[in-house]
């Protein structure tokens, strides 16, 4: 009877104390692309510093795996893709709510932990001493696309199939390089100029002429439709703060020109 | 099927053998000790055979990355010595492997061999059989059920390797990509058929493969003296 008691006291309490916790605050999650890792969640420092209450959260991945899961109901708010068109095809399929909109350009670049290696000419490398070559998988990846693409641009492609892994996201080969397992490879210029990657080795900027824009975008989610955060949060990426960080990762950003 | 599909196929099956065969031949001898020794330092071995069935194989694979690379302590010393490292190599999915299936093959053998009792171990050996032989035609026949469960089951898990493979393989076709990564990039390419195609075909073939393996357990079963 104790507990009884115990439990109707607790019942009591939660009803009295709802209203005033923090019960206006939103919630956010958002599902975004693999080379957002280290910008997006200074992005989303510049948002919270607002709003101390609302939950925001991202998870990272490919863009390929979120455009599936959210094409069979993942509870995500907002996915910012890697590749424009993944977005777009959602909102074909009238799965977002509002249109996709851009929000940057993205970069590849040559990485290894050996300078001597990521000094290389892309044309060169069949030729150097790397045994293996890691690029995201172009598959599903578009950064593996991308990096496919600037190979091929160069006529190296075929020499250096047998050497190539790949990495489930740009991250993931990130990883690949940064433990010493692959000798080099072409990763996200913003994954290098994070904190945690810069001084590692060393990278060289592709050329973009060699492969095709990664024109990268957002939409906000169907089951978002009535989350003001979702909106908020959008409007945000075009505030300045967002931008400043956006530029800082090497992310070319819609109406400014790249280096 | 693709050409592609097919390579990984035979890559998984091959990965697959291969380690059963090494877990047969390391397995068996740990399994025999375990159900034999009185020594207390066999309970520290046999959760440490047991790991991998409690780790995520995230966990197995980011270590055997760090370690197969060139500057782990098992790629770093092949290096030393003029030998290539075993990240995304075939050699180093077998490594993985045998490790991530370890105790699908022991404990099954462990609980067969401690079935199989002392008196038919030492009925054997009044009757002058030496040790090897005791184990061959005493202990192996009486053990079999234990042998099929135990290489099915390690084969089957190989097969159903995911995790560590993504992090140690690096999905290189013919040598490190399998079935089960096939499938993971057939549906993140949205190619739903062949993801279809793959995945049905796994679970029928599992399914089939545990389904035979039970048949002939309960056929097998063996009557104890």
């Amino acid at each position: 009877m104790k507990l009884l008691r115990k439990l109707k006291r607790l019942a009591f309490a939660i009803l009295v104390m709802a209203p005033f916790s923090p019960a206006m605050a939103g919630s956010l999650t958002i599902a975004a692309a693999a080379d957002l890792k280290f910008a997006m969640t200074e992005v989303v420092d510049t948002f919270r510093a607002a709003r101390p209450d609302d939950k925001i959260e991202v998870i990272y991945g490919s863009s390929g795996k979120f455009f599936t899961q959210i094409k069979n109901g993942a509870p995500f708010d907002m996915y910012f893709s890697a590749d424009i068109e993944y977005p777009r095809k959602l909102e074909k399929e009238g799965l977002t709510a509002g249109s996709t909109r851009p929000y940057a350009v993205g970069r590849i670049v040559l990485w290894s932990l050996k300078p001597e290696l990521a000094k290389m000419a892309l044309k060169d490398l069949p030729n150097s001493s790397i045994r293996k070559f890691a690029i995201a998988n172009p598959q599903h990846a578009p950064y593996g696309l991308r990096g496919k693409e600037a190979l091929q641009h160069q006529g190296v492609w075929t020499a250096m199939e047998p050497r190539l892994v790949m990495g489930e996201n740009i991250a993931h080969t990130a990883q690949f390089i940064d433990t010493g397992a692959a000798d080099a490879g072409i990763v996200a210029l913003a994954l290098v100029l994070s904190p945690t990657m810069q001084g590692k080795g060393a990278w060289t900027l592709i050329p973009d002429a060699w492969h095709e824009p990664l024109e990268q975008g957002f939409a906000i989610t169907q089951r978002a439709a009535g989350n003001p955060l979702a909106k908020d949060f959008a409007n945000h990426m075009a505030s300045e703060p967002a931008r400043a960080v956006m530029r800082r990762y090497g992310f070319v950003l819609p109406g400014e020109k790249g280096k | 099927m693709s050409s592609a599909d097919w390579m990984a196929l035979t890559t998984t099956l091959k990965l697959s053998a291969v380690t059963t065969i090494v877990l047969l031949i390391l397995g068996t001898p740990i399994a025999w000790w375990l159900a034999r020794t009185k020594n207390k330092v066999s309970v520290v071995v046999e959760a440490v055979v047991a790991l991998p069935l409690v780790l995520p194989p995230t966990v197995l694979g980011f270590y055997m990355l760090v370690a197969l690379g060139p500057n782990g302590p098992i790629g770093g010393t092949l290096e030393s010595l003029g030998l290539h490292h075993l990240a995304f190599t075939f050699t180093g999915l077998v490594l993985a492997s045998t490790l991530y299936s370890l105790p699908f093959m022991v404990q099954p053998l462990k609980d067969a061999f401690a079935a199989v009792g002392d008196r038919m171990i030492e009925v054997a050996a009044t009757l002058r059989a030496r040790p090897w032989d005791r184990f061959f035609s005493v202990v192996v026949p009486l053990s079999r059920r234990g042998f099929l469960t135990a290489i099915t089951l390690t084969f089957a898990h190989t097969v159903g390797e995911f995790g560590v493979v993504l992090m140690v393989g690096g999905n290189i076709p013919g040598e490190t990509r399998v079935l089960s990564i096939a499938i993971y990039d057939h549906a993140e390419a949205m190619d739903y058929a062949s993801a279809h195609l793959l995945a049905g075909g796994l679970l029928v073939a599992s399914f089939l493969l545990l389904f035979t393996v039970y048949l002939l357990n309960r056929r097998y079963t063996v009557v104890h003296p």
